[in-house]
C-alpha cells in the first residue's frame, strides 16, 4: 500500500471516529484497517429502549451497525471521500444483555466507483451469537460533488 | 412498572418520556386527524455527517423505529413495547440540521407480528428523507 493511501486512511480513522453522533452514543473505534472495522459500544442509561428489562434500543444498534458498516468502507478507500448510506437491512436475532458493552465488527464487501457494500455484527460475549446483523449499500462521493446530493 | 395502560389508548408522549433513548432524543407525539406524528428537534449531537451536515444514519433509523413502535403501541393497545425482528431503511435524501417528523402506519397486523411501514421528512413533507419497514413482534 503506498504511502498517501495509508496518510490518507489515518486521516478518515480520524474523521469518521470523532463522529458527532457515535461520541454523543459513547461509540469508540477499535479498528480501522483495509476494509475491517471494529466498534466497542459501552452500556449507558441513556441507549435504554425498555426501561422494564434495561436492553438498549433497536436504533442504538442501528446506529453502531450503519457507523460499522460506513468504516469499513471508510477504511477500504485509497482517496478519502463523502459517504451517504441508501440502503440498510438490519435482522434483530437477540436483545442485547443490559450493562454488558456491545461490539460491532464490519467489513466492507466491495467499493464500485459509485457505491459500495459492507455488513456488520453486533455480539456480545461471542461473534458467532451476534445480537444482530446488518447489510449497507452505500453511495460515494468525491469531495467536490459533495454538495450536489 | 405499568408503563403502558393494557386495553386502553396509551399516552404516546408518556412512553417517549419514559423510554431514556427517546428522551435523550427529544421525541414527542402530536396526533394529526387520526395520524401519529412524532417530531425530533434538531441538535448537533445528532450529526453523522460534518461536512454536508447531514443527521447520522442511525439517527434517522431511530425515529423511523420509535414511531413505528409507537404507532404499533396505539393501534394494538399492546400493553408491552414490541420488539424488532427486522429492519430495512431506504435513506431517500440527507437529513438536514433542522428538525424531522415521522409517522408510521401497519399494513398487516397479526396476533403476534406486525409489519410496520415508516416514513421520515423535514422541512416538506411531499420530500421524504428515509423510509421504512419491520416487523415487530407483539409483547
Amino acid at each position: 500500500m503506498s504511502e498517501p493511501a495509508e496518510f490518507w486512511r489515518q486521516a478518515m480513522a480520524q474523521g469518521m471516529g470523532k463522529t458527532a453522533f457515535l461520541v454523543a452514543l459513547g461509540g469508540e473505534l477499535l479498528k480501522f484497517d483495509k476494509g475491517i472495522g471494529r466498534l466497542r459500544l459501552p452500556y449507558s442509561e441513556k441507549l435504554v429502549g425498555n426501561p422494564e428489562t434495561g436492553v438498549v434500543h433497536g436504533g442504538v444498534i442501528t446506529a453502531m451497525l450503519d457507523q460499522a458498516c460506513g468504516m469499513a468502507i471508510g477504511s477500504a478507500l485509497d482517496t478519502p471521500m463523502g459517504m451517504a448510506t441508501l440502503d440498510l437491512r438490519i435482522d434483530y436475532m437477540k436483545p442485547a444483555t443490559p450493562r454488558e458493552d456491545i461490539l460491532i465488527e464490519s467489513e466492507c464487501l466491495k467499493v464500485t466507483r459509485e457505491i459500495a457494500f459492507a455488513r456488520a455484527r453486533a455480539y456480545q460475549t461471542s461473534i458467532d451469537e451476534p445480537i444482530a446483523i446488518a447489510t449497507g449499500t452505500f453511495m460515494l462521493m468525491r469531495f467536490a460533488a459533495a454538495e450536489a446530493r | 412498572m405499568a408503563l403502558l395502560n393494557a386495553g386502553g389508548k396509551s399516552d404516546p408522549n408518556a412512553i417517549l418520556r419514559t423510554v431514556p433513548y427517546c428522551a435523550w432524543l427529544g421525541l414527542a407525539a402530536r396526533a394529526e386527524g387520526d395520524a401519529l406524528i412524532l417530531d425530533m428537534p434538531f441538535d448537533p449531537k445528532l450529526i453523522g455527517n460534518p461536512i454536508l451536515p447531514a443527521l447520522h444514519g442511525g439517527v434517522v433509523g431511530s425515529l423511523l423505529e420509535t414511531a413505528a413502535i409507537v404507532q404499533t403501541i396505539w393501534e394494538t393497545g399492546s400493553a408491552k413495547l414490541p420488539k424488532p425482528v427486522d429492519i430495512t431503511i431506504d435513506y431517500l435524501r440527507s437529513g438536514k440540521a433542522v428538525e424531522s417528523h415521522a409517522r408510521a402506519w401497519l399494513a398487516r397486523q397479526g396476533r403476534r407480528v406486525v409489519s410496520a411501514r415508516a416514513e421520515m421528512w423535514q422541512e416538506d413533507p411531499a420530500k421524504p428523507v428515509a423510509s421504512f419497514r419491520g416487523h415487530f413482534l407483539l409483547g
